[in-house]
């Protein structure tokens, strides 16, 4: 397999990179060592598209952060992704939080993060009557937001299949090697668990495995410290809690823990933090850092109900020792590029990052002209649960199949869950589904269609097997044969069925 | 936009009751919303018997109370006019405290309904791991019992080879068995509380009669595994239920059933705005069962969760009278406050780890599991076997037999080609009780036989086998 530009890893930053290319006549490939997008940091993360006040100005992070959440509006507007500009709010608690927060203040105003503000404790309490009453003021940013950040990375990379991109999931970068063509043109070898690929150009955008994979083609210069984020997400009883994002003035205690709502209506706090040996994929929670949470977000927000827990989850961030985003060409390496040490605010920046790395591309020398049309940028999908009575009956009297409800706790239909199992880039499991129709969300986490998604799956894709249903990534499976069924063939089964009735 | 005196929501038991008792109080319009294909609600997946002894007077298993109650309903829904509509496939997605209904399904698309009153039957929903914030991976093979129910019941899938139960509710011991029947080891039975949640006759027929262990005052304190479960950490707990460091037990298991508890089905309850009691979880309701909402009525376990289905029956008579008689009057009918439903009773719980200890080897005491009371019986074996605690015959024969030649149903499902060639399954159960120890033996033999389509209810499948649910 040969092709122009390779793009290394399908998180947020992946498929941003990819999306960026659809203008450009280059062949691209999108792979990953996992069964679908978004499996890093990327699904598990607290979902805010920061302001952009935090990283030190000057820097790359404090420009793309800046940028990607200008350009957020537009690009989830064009790819029906849901996201909401709520603002956030950093609390503060004590006189010497006072003084961080006009620092974090200045930062903001140098970094080009608009509207910011100062709040007492009377406007903190008129604009979030949910915050605690030890609050004693604010930094407002309204420009903040929250996203449903899996579907903007997943958006993302449908659009780029669909336009004739290719994405190839289960594909693990095991080697880099360069080989030159007989004119002596360079270009880069890879050696994967789906066999050689080659290209003139990479990108390795691989999270928190963006040093090991550096690795294979020279030595780091920097290295991945992962460090893990626990969360509680509750349900939608308590999603109304607050409006805003809520932070913690960061201390010498820590960074405290936010409360924030998420574009499902739910409630999520956290995250820990807590360093990780290298290379560990850990995504376990503890009763150590669960415990911290409850405790942790209680100051900013006394009355949540921890009974009403839908999930716990964590993610790892790919923090660095580097204190900026690395995003280059690997010196020495000519066509090797990467964006590494992508920690938060990642998630933000990324909008910003695509557009970023096509410029990078392009002054190191790397052909890319313009596509004179013939591509799409958009997406268009179906949320029957944010639809009004009149659009929801109409569209059901067009397709009956949005009719049927499949998910109870978020409304999910039968239509969406269809077309998500025909979506560009195809479901291989039932979290996969989850994450392109929303489904199992809720309260009882697939509990109530699950038996349901798992017939919709089978009879979409009539030569698959019950034993092959996956609850998510490879190897997670949800059924194991029946011994006493597996053991005889339809026909001993006839004659054994005989002898029982004779 | 249709209008209806009643609507009823929910095909349950509740739901069949109270649709059908409200039609024998006068009422000539009513709708019955359902959103499965088929009316019977969780019956239909509850395959064991142990249902029916007071409504019915005999011992039934699920889709046999399921289809009886229907068959009551349809003695009443003769005739020209039936005053009972009914609507399957069809999902209640809202409704208002001025008693409005919006409903969609593919044939009428998205719908409105007003009604004079309103029945809610919607059931309840299990706590999921969320509920309990069980620390650890997330791994596929966790999932909560009822799920494996309708895995292993309906669709005739195989949840796991290796099996935990955390909860000692019903729903999990009776998938504990359930899962030994289809070939599974079942490990353990783990329970926070000093006493199981389940009925009596349940640790009995269902672990007991197993050799599963039941370890009380316990927890899962961490789930093991990346894609697949590896394997459980359980704790010992304190009076708080606090887990107790260093007292950690490792499983190694592949299925983690959570049989953690129910909570009623309250979305369409809060959307309309009824107060919520926070001890059951529903809707607070009068001695006849209407909610603060004035002719919105509640009962079965969406009202708060029930140990028996004939109970929930009983319930949803009162509210079906109760309902018909709102809509004749049009007005209230409770004089009562509004209180927290009342509990009938049923379940009588027998703290078993506990047992006291029989030194005697001439006695025996034991759990009688004819009845959901569930009386501790003491049998002294021998020639002449005697019974002490039964409070009615039945538990002295169940006694004697129990010494002598201990007997069970066995409850099972069974392959069937249906007439276009694919397979489906039904279920069965034995024809009367067979010898305990040929219950795996016979269970076994069920599994490797498919019988042809059509079955009806009671038919006789196999020698010794009869159809508890139709094709
Ligand atoms: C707890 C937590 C909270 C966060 N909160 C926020 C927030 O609120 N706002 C915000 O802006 N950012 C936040 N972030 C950061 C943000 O989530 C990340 O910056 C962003 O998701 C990074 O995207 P990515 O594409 O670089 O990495 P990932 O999503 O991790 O993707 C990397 C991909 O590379 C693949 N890969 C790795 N090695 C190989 C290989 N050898 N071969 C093939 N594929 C490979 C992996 O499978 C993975 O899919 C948070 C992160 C964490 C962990
Ligand atoms: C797993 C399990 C095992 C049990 N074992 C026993 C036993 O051994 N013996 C015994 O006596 N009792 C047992 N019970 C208790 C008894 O079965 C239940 O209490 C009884 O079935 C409850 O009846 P219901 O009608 O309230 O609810 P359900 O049977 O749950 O019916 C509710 C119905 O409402 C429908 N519905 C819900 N929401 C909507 C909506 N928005 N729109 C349309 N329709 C809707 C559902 O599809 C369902 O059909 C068991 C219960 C469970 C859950
Ligand atoms: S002795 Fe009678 S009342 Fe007591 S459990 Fe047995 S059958 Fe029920």
């Amino acid at each position: 397999m040969k092709y122009d530009i390779l793009i290394v890893g399908a998180g947020v930053v992946g498929a941003s990179i990819a999306y960026s290319l659809i203008p450009y006549n280059v062949s691209v490939l999108l792979l990953d060592k996992n069964n679908d997008v978004a499996m890093g940091a990327t699904r598990a993360n607290s979902a805010i598209i920061h302001a952009g006040y935090d990283p030190k100005p000057g820097t790359l992070m404090a420009r793309l952060n800046v940028e990607g959440n200008r350009l957020c509006g537009k690009l989830c507007e064009d790819l029906s992704v849901p996201f909401t500009r709520c603002g956030s709010l950093v609390l503060s608690f004590s006189e010497e939080d006072r003084s961080t927060l006009s620092e974090l203040y200045d930062r903001g105003i140098k970094n080009g993060v608009p509207d910011l503000k100062l709040l007492s404790k009377e406007e903190l309490r008129k604009i979030e009557p949910g915050v605690s009453e030890e609050a004693t003021g604010a930094l407002y940013a309204p420009t903040a937001g929250i996203i449903n950040p899996w579907e903007l990375c997943l958006a993302q990379a449908e659009v780029f299949v669909k336009n004739g991109g290719t994405f190839l999931p289960g594909c693990e970068v095991q080697g880099i090697s360069e080989i030159f063509s007989s004119e002596g043109k360079r270009s880069y070898l890879l050696n994967t668990t789906k066999g050689e690929i080659s290209a003139d150009t990479v990108i390795l955008c691989c999270g928190t495995e963006a040093d090991t994979v550096h690795g294979y083609i020279s030595s780091p210069d920097f290295r991945i410290t992962p460090t893990r984020g626990e969360y509680y997400l509750l349900d939608k009883s308590e999603g109304t809690k607050v409006s805003h994002v809520i932070f913690q003035c960061p201390s010498e205690k820590g960074k405290g823990v936010l409360v924030a709502p998420t574009v499902h209506g739910n409630l999520i706090c956290g995250p820990t933090s807590e360093v990780l040996s290298h290379g560990s994929e850990d995504t376990a929670t503890t009763a150590v850092k669960l415990s911290e949470i409850k405790e942790k977000a209680s100051r900013s927000v006394g009355n949540i109900s921890w009974r009403d827990n839908v999930r716990n989850f964590s993610g790892i961030r790919s923090n660095s020792t580097s204190d900026d985003f690395l995003i280059r060409e690997i010196p020495g390496k000519k066509g090797i590029f990467e964006a590494a040490g992508i920690k938060s605010p990642g998630l933000a920046s990324s909008p910003a990052i695509g557009p970023y790395m096509v410029e990078l591309l392009k002054s190191s020398g790397v052909v890319l002209t313009e596509k004179t049309g013939g591509y799409d940028l958009t997406r268009k999908k179906i949320h029957f649960r944010d639809m009004t009575n009149e659009e929801r009956a109409a569209l059901v009297a067009k397709d009956p199949a949005y009719g049927r409800i499949v998910c109870r706790c978020e409304g999910v239909t039968e239509g969406e869950i269809r077309d998500a199992i025909q979506s560009p880039i195809p479901p291989l499991s039932l979290d996969a589904v989850k994450r392109r129709a929303g489904t199992g969300m809720g309260r009882c986490q697939g509990g109530f269609c699950g038996p349901r998604i798992v017939e919709m799956l089978l009879s979409e894709r009539p030569d698959s097997s019950p034993l092959s249903i996956l609850q998510d990534g490879e190897g997670s499976t949800l059924f194991v044969p029946r011994d006493a069924e597996e053991d005889c063939s339809y026909e001993e089964k006839e004659t054994l069925s005989k002898e029982v009735e004779s | 936009m249709r209008s209806y005196d009643i609507v009823v929501i929910g095909g349950g038991p509740a739901g069949l009751a109270a649709a059908k008792s409200a039609a024998e109080s006068g009422c000539r319009s009513i709708l019955l919303i359902e959103r499965d294909t088929k009316l019977g609600g969780i019956l239909n997946q509850c395959i064991h018997n142990g249902f029916g002894l007071s409504h019915f007077g005999e011992e039934l298993t699920g889709p046999e109370y399921a289809f009886r109650a229907f068959e009551e309903l349809k003695t009443i829904n003769q005739g020209d006019h039936p005053p009972v509509e009914i609507l399957l496939d069809t999902f209640v997605m809202e409704i208002t405290s001025d008693k409005k209904i919006f409903a969609m399904n593919k044939k009428d698309g998205y719908f409105e309904i007003s009604a004079k009153a309103i029945i809610l039957a919607m059931g309840c929903r299990e706590k999921a791991r969320g509920a309990l914030a069980i620390p650890g991976t997330r791994p596929a093979g966790v999932m909560t019992a009822g799920l494996a129910q309708h895995y292993v019941n309906i669709d005739g899938y195989m949840v796991g080879k290796k099996v935990v139960i955390l909860g000692s509710g019903d729903i999990g011991l009776i998938m504990a068995r359930r899962m030994v029947l289809e070939g599974a080891e079942v490990l353990a039975c783990i329970e926070i509380a000093p006493q199981p949640g389940g009925l009596a006759r349940n640790v009995t027929q269902c672990l007991e009669d197993y050799g599963i262990p039941l370890y009380l005052r316990r927890t899962v304190t961490a789930i093991h595994g990346k894609d697949r479960l590896s394997g459980i950490t359980v704790s010992e707990v304190d009076e708080k239920y606090t887990p107790i460091p260093g007292t950690e037990m490792e499983i190694e298991c592949d299925t983690l059933l959570l049989s953690c508890g129910l909570i009623p089905e309250n979305e369409l309850s809060r959307k309309a705005g009824l107060a919520i009691d926070p001890k059951t979880g529903g809707p607070f309701s009068s001695d006849v069962h209407e909610t603060s909402v004035p002719g919105i009525f509640a009962c079965g376990n969406v009202l708060h969760v029930h140990d028996l289905a004939d109970n929930v029956t009983k319930e949803s008579i009162e509210a079906g009278k109760a309902a018909a008689a709102y809509v004749a009057g049009a007005s209230s009918t409770s004089q009562q406050a509004i209180s927290s439903p009342k509990v009938f009773p049923g379940k009588v719980v027998k703290p078993v780890g506990e047992k006291e200890m029989n030194t005697d080897p001439s006695v025996r005491t034991m759990t009688c599991i004819i009845c959901p009371r569930g009386c501790t019986l003491t049998v002294t074996t021998g020639e002449n076997p005697t019974v002490t605690g039964n409070a009615c015959p039945r538990g002295k024969a169940y006694g004697i037999a129990e010494v002598t030649h201990p007997m069970r149903t066995l409850t099972t499902t069974i392959r069937v080609r249906l007439e276009d060639g694919s397979l489906s399954r039904i279920s069965v159960k034995s024809k009367g009780e067979i010898p305990k120890d040929e219950i795996r033996s016979l269970a076994e033999k069920i599994h490797h036989t498919i019988i042809s389509a059509p079955v009806s209810v009671g038919d006789e499948v196999i020698p010794g086998v009869v159809a508890t649910s139709a094709t």
